[in-house]
């Protein structure tokens, strides 16, 4: 199991396109991948999950990614976040 | 087949029907012995919505664009959500109950989550999810679902009813007309078809029975005739009449940049009633000198949370200047009764129509009223703005109403946020008391614009929307005749103009009476502002004194009715 913190950087949050993104790219993983606010834990392939949590903008989450390729997994969805989901 | 109802918007059109049946979803509760069997529905469910989805989404890329169509995209994440399939899934395998239960739970307690969030938009994804949910439930029943935004043939609708947002959402260019069960002139689907200029008939009682998907059909909108199945020889003589009816239609347009007079130079002005900013084009197509009534609860309805300042000067700013300073009347809140808010949590009631509406909601909760009047201030140096204040029963409303129109002054002075100083506030008369005390009501206003729809619901004690008695409501009636008479006469006293927003207003049988009864200014529906300036420019003065002398000794309104319409054969 890998983890990695970041901060969500994007205006709007983690809402709308954000976590679709999100989704999309957690899902074309084969590892289990979770994305972590505070007590919160949901998988970060599940829309609703993501969207729930309400990660506003400035919000520390944590992911974790477990499998076999969960190095790459972390770092799409890193670089997700780097470019600020595109916005 | 020959069927009659009431002609709610002109005009002819033939197509095959499309039948619009709100099925109610029956979800039974049993135990199932194969687990797994049922586990395959649900997922032949999922295959089938996402199969359905990816064919709207892609339609409405073409149609709108890729941005819009991005919600179709939302909707497919939440059929592929693990979340959503494992619950379901490992529910079945639990609880040994059909697929239909535990879907209806599972998606009832995420659309729940969201409703419950503190933030608007997500409570606003809440629909998404009960859109999605609902799709795969009437996938799993087998019921088949229609989508009026995109037709490949075109038709014509029939359903028991059509909400706002059906006809919202129609693909006017395949929707030649629609025909629905209940309704009359005057009710919303009528008004919705008459902006739309779709023909339309209405109040046919049992149509979506006796009627079957496919079924070809002429309509015609002005008679109220919808003959089914009709024999070649008689569409033949249907598409000569629509033929001829364009050509009326042609002519008519001659007359759009013409100024509206009688013969004699009596000069009135003619305005259209809008919904939405859409229905610009529609006004100045047909002529029309302002807008006389911009409803602007279209803003608040069909949504989860109110309608922003930013949103509603949005759309004020677009009206006023798409009509290039010519008046337009914007009417505050008007909501209650036949126009439900459900994100306002408002207390239900046994007599909506006479409770906790319009301006008595403002002058309770007047945030909402401040962030409206707000929205409209700052719109005011658009264009040319009037204000108008709905449901006036006497003049402690206005003068609320005015105090709070001054704190809205005073904040925005305060923010140096620029608002046109002269815009005219004036009020609707529909509650009977307002028409009584127009005396009053008419030193304190700028002007008046009666709204016969309610008025004459209230005054005659009837609604409009009862199939029972719908017969009863009339604008010919002499004691709403009366009534209008009063209020006119009052505000010319004080010199304030007064004009109609009612659909009486474009009834062609009342124009000369209301013109003879100094009526200033007719807002009607945009479609109705040719034809009436056509049959003003026909009439003088005298004869229209001569009508009201004549009126006014008559006792019933089948009396003045029929003596109305043989004045304009």
């Amino acid at each position: 199991m890998t983890e990695m913190k970041l901060i969500v950087t994007n205006k709007t949050g983690l809402h709308a396109r954000p976590a679709a993104l999100l989704v999309q790219t957690a899902s074309k993983f084969a590892s289990e991948i979770t994305i972590s606010k505070g007590e919160s834990d949901v998988n970060a392939k599940s829309i609703m999950g993501v969207m729930a949590l309400g990660a506003n903008e400035g919000t520390e989450v944590t992911i974790k990614a477990s499998g076999a390729d969960e190095k790459e997994a972390l770092a799409a969805i890193k670089e997700l976040f780097d470019n600020n989901f595109g916005e | 087949m020959g069927l009659k109802g009431i002609g709610a918007s002109k005009g002819i059109a033939m197509a095959p029907v499309l039948l619009l049946k709100e099925e109610d979803i029956m979800i039974s509760d049993y135990i199932v012995d194969n687990v797994d069997t049922e586990i395959q529905r649900f997922q032949e469910a999922l295959e089938v919505s996402k199969v359905q989805l990816e064919k709207i989404k892609e339609m409405a890329e073409q149609k709108m664009g890729k941005e819009k169509a991005e919600i179709f995209a939302a909707h497919l994440l939440v059929l592929a959500d693990p979340e959503l399939v494992n619950t379901v899934e490992n529910s079945i395998k639990s609880e040994k109950k059909n697929a239909e239960l535990i879907l209806d739970r599972t998606i009832k307690s995420f659309v729940q989550i969201f409703e419950s969030m503190d933030n608007e938009y997500m409570r606003e994804r809440a629909a998404d999810i009960k859109d999605v949910g609902n799709r795969l439930l009437k996938n799993l029943l087998g019921i088949e679902m229609v989508n009026i935004s995109q037709l490949d043939k075109e038709v014509i609708i029939l359903a028991h009813d059509l909400a706002p947002s059906d006809t919202a959402q129609m693909d006017k260019e395949k929707v030649l007309g629609f025909v629905t069960d209940i309704g009359g002139r005057t009710s919303h689907t009528a008004i919705m078809a008459r902006s739309l200029e779709i023909p339309a008939v209405v109040g046919l009682g049992t149509v979506t029975q006796t009627v079957q998907n496919g079924d070809f059909v002429i309509i015609n909108g002005d008679t109220g005739d919808v003959l089914v199945n009709p024999s070649d020889e008689v569409i033949n003589k249907y598409k000569e009449e629509q033929r001829e009816y364009l050509e009326y239609r042609a002519k008519l347009m001659e007359l759009k940049d013409k100024p509206t007079a009688t013969k004699d130079g009596k000069h009135v002005e003619l305005g259209a009633n809008i919904g939405t900013p859409n229905d610009l084009k529609g006004v100045l197509n047909n002529g029309a000198e302002g807008i006389g009534l911009y409803r602007t609860e279209f803003l608040y309805m069909d949504r989860n949370s109110l309608p922003t300042e930013e949103e509603q000067f949005e759309a004020y700013k677009t009206v006023l200047e798409g009509m290039k300073g010519m008046p337009v009347v914007i009417r505050t809140l008007d909501i209650g009764g036949d126009k439900e808010i459900p994100y306002l949590n408002l207390p239900k009631e046994m007599n909506p129509f006479l409770g906790y509406r319009a301006l008595r909601i403002c002058l309770d909760k007047t945030d909402i009223f401040k962030t409206q009047l707000r929205a409209l201030l700052r719109a005011s140096v658009y264009g040319n703005l009037k204000i108008m204040y709905p449901m006036v029963s006497g003049i402690t409303e206005v003068r609320q109403a005015n105090a709070i129109m001054d704190e809205v002054r005073a904040e925005l002075d305060a923010e140096g946020v620029a608002y046109g100083k002269d815009f005219e506030v004036g009020i609707m008369i529909e509650i009977p008391t307002a028409a009584l005390t127009s005396d009053i009501l008419a030193k304190e206003v700028d002007f008046f614009s009666i709204g016969t729809n309610d008025l004459i619901q209230y005054s005659t004690a009837v609604d409009r929307m009862n199939q029972n008695i719908a017969h009863l409501y009339t604008p010919y009636h002499p004691g709403v005749i009366r009534m209008i008479k009063m209020v006119i006469e009052n505000g010319h006293k004080e010199g304030i103009w007064t004009g109609m927003c009612g659909e009486a207003a474009g009834e062609l049988p009342l124009i000369p009476l209301l013109l003879g009864l100094g009526l200033d200014e007719f807002s009607m529906s945009a479609t109705s502002v040719l034809p009436a300036r056509e049959l003003i420019s026909s009439l003088t003065k005298e004869k229209t004194q001569e009508i009201v002398e004549h009126v006014m000794t008559l006792s019933t309104p089948e009396e003045v009715e029929s003596y109305l319409k043989s004045v304009i054969e």
